[in-house]
């Protein structure tokens, strides 16, 4: 069978010790550009990252070899499409250490993992009910419970921020009550950087008998994440910021809660037997995968959990701590300068705004100096309300980022400064 | 043209100049007519006041929060309007809009005054709503006859 590959190409070189980040470099062919005429210093990987070659290749691989549909044929083409299929889902348990495959739903992204609770979880919700969330979301776990509170009568429940942009844990306990059906939080604020507490935001939910969603699509590209540690009953994270493939997500859900909850979509493949008196629906997790799948997509997850797992998650995680470190002094440096989300336990996000340059204008001009950052409010809105402020710079670093591409934004930063001031 | 002169040509001295000092910025008590502009990109906002005599536009300012581009663009903006009987104001809305989205590879056109150093915006697709978003925002208050109007660059 040829499935994915599972060879890396630099996989020998990247263990041991030292984390040799010219040779992980070597491994993204998009880093390896120049934009006006600058090299590329790519630093809006919170909003999508690139892909290593295995990745791109993994998925080329499979359209040019093994494509067929899943679990539908008995042909070989099919069967090796499934089994790359499900040899991914397996990779994604391991690797947030699920109990089990069936708690691993291939959705399309982090935004559609968030509806697909959002629309299960509605049956069960009446008027007054609660939902906890926080100041910090990103649009995509506001959105979805505001309609599951227009359908139902519930309401949400607002965890305020501080200053540092952290959450108000005291006020978090005190909004769980009798009526909490679900908090759901993000582990990693895209917008900000905090790190939430999220075994300590869990354990206080559990004592009230309350589900904890976690949107995870900051955190899974950063640091390895443990569902049985955690004790978490639903995670969702997407593919393209891990960098894996678009259009692929996770939603994970404790097997004792999902089977209990009704499909999201009805269509092929999530049934098992389908009659005008009666549909047996799949089991898990194929009840909540209506339709063909993003097959490729789902390799391509896979191949790019096995990069990072080759590099290995605790090296990521301590080689971006010192990077932060580095970027958040060198851009506090500069002149005029705001830091926005100066939480204790950050992840390697720098919001940011320059005085008497809005971050729009700021965008570009960096743009001309090859540096890619994201301006905006970052789909967080109430963020960017609670900071008065109408949107920031952010610079979102991967593992692949190293010390001169914080120099080059460094170096933008002064070339915006002397053009607007 | 180099990259660094396209550049220069967005962020003109004249634009930023406006940028820093936009005129009539500041927002009218009892307005005839007002309207509401947001860009939900990047978070601008604005909000275009009119004070309208018998036939012309008396007073026009605007609020808000936005770039470079979009402060200048709704400056220049004042001094285009400001003034106008009523039967142009229409008619330059819509030659501002022409000129942003006239092709980026010849010479921005206009006949209102001040406004071909926006041209230089064509150049890049992402930003011509900064530059066109206080003009849609001015025609939804022309539009509207009474009260507020609404419009979103979306
Ligand atoms: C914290 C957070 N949640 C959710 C999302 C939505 O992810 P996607 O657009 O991949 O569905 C994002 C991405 O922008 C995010 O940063």
């Amino acid at each position: 069978m040829t499935v994915a590959p599972s060879k890396l190409p630099v996989s020998a070189e990247h263990r041991g010790d030292a984390f040799d980040v010219d040779l992980i470099r070597q491994d993204f062919p998009a880093l390896n550009q120049t934009v006006h005429g600058y090299p590329l210093a790519y630093l809006d990987n919170a909003a999508s990252a690139q892909r290593p070659a295995a990745v791109i290749d993994a998925i080329s691989h499979y359209y040019s070899q093994d494509h067929a549909n899943v679990h539908r044929g008995v042909h070989t083409l099919s069967q090796r499409a499934t089994d790359a299929y499900e040899a991914a889902r397996q990779k994604v348990q391991q690797y947030i250490n699920a109990a089990s495959t069936c708690e691993i739903v291939f959705t399309s992204g982090t935004t559609d993992s968030i509806n697909l609770l959002a629309y299960a979880l509605g049956a069960g919700i009446k008027a007054g009910d609660e939902i906890v969330l926080s100041r910090m979301e990103h649009h995509s776990n506001i959105v979805p419970w505001q309609l599951l509170c227009e359908r139902t009568g519930a309401v949400l429940k607002v965890v305020p921020i501080t200053e540092r942009g952290e959450l108000e844990f005291d006020t978090y306990l005190s909004l769980l009550g009798p009526r909490t059906r679900l908090v759901t939080l993000a582990h990693v604020s895209n917008a900000l950087g905090t790190v939430n507490p999220v075994a300590d935001i869990i354990t206080a939910a559990h004592e009230h008998n309350v589900p904890v969603l976690l949107d995870g699509a900051q955190a899974v590209p950063h640091a390895s994440v443990d569902m049985q540690e955690l004790d978490c009953d639903y995670y969702s994270f997407s593919g393209h910021k891990m960098f894996g493939p678009t259009g692929i997500g996770i939603f994970y859900g404790k097997e004792k809660l999902l089977e209990k909850l009704p499909p999201f979509k009805g269509g092929g493949e999530m049934i098992l037997a389908v009659s005008f008196e009666k549909t047996t629906y799949n089991e898990l997790p194929y009840k909540f995968e209506a339709g063909t799948p993003n097959i490729a997509g789902a390799i391509g997850l896979g191949v790019a959990i096995d990069y990072l797992q080759d590099i290995g998650m605790d090296r990521i995680a301590a080689y971006e701590a010192n990077l932060l470190d580095y970027a958040t002094r060198a851009i506090a440096d500069v002149p005029g300068v705001r830091l926005i989300g100066t939480a204790a336990h950050k992840a390697s996000v720098i919001s940011f705004t320059v005085d008497g340059i809005h971050p729009h204008d700021l965008g570009t001009v960096l743009d001309h100096q090859g540096v890619a950052i994201r301006t905006g409010h970052h789909c967080a809105m109430p963020v960017m309300e609670f900071f008065g402020v109408p949107g920031t710079a952010r610079a979102s670093m991967a593992f692949y980022n190293n010390a001169a591409d914080i120099d080059q934004l460094i170096e933008g930063l002064r070339v915006a400064i002397k053009m607007f001031n | 043209m180099s990259d660094k002169k396209k550049l220069q040509e967005m962020y003109r001295r004249t634009v930023l100049e406006h940028s820093r000092h936009p005129r009539n910025f500041r927002r009218l008590d009892a307005p005839d007519r007002t309207a509401e502009g947001f860009n939900p990109l990047c978070g601008d906002k604005i909000t275009v006041y009119l004070d309208l005599g018998p036939e012309s536009i008396q007073t026009i300012a605007f609020e808000g929060t936005g770039c470079a581009i979009s402060l200048a663009s709704a400056s220049m903006m004042m001094e285009a309007i400001e003034g106008r009987p009523l039967s142009e104001a229409g008619e330059i809305v819509q030659r501002a809009q022409a000129m942003f989205r006239s092709d980026a590879k010849s010479p921005a056109q206009s006949d209102i005054e001040g406004l071909q150093a926006l041209g230089g915006v064509r150049a890049y697709p992402s930003r011509i709503k900064c530059a066109t978003l206080p003009w849609k925002t001015l025609q939804a208050a022309l539009n509207g006859t009474t009260g507020a109007g609404r419009i979103s660059t979306e």
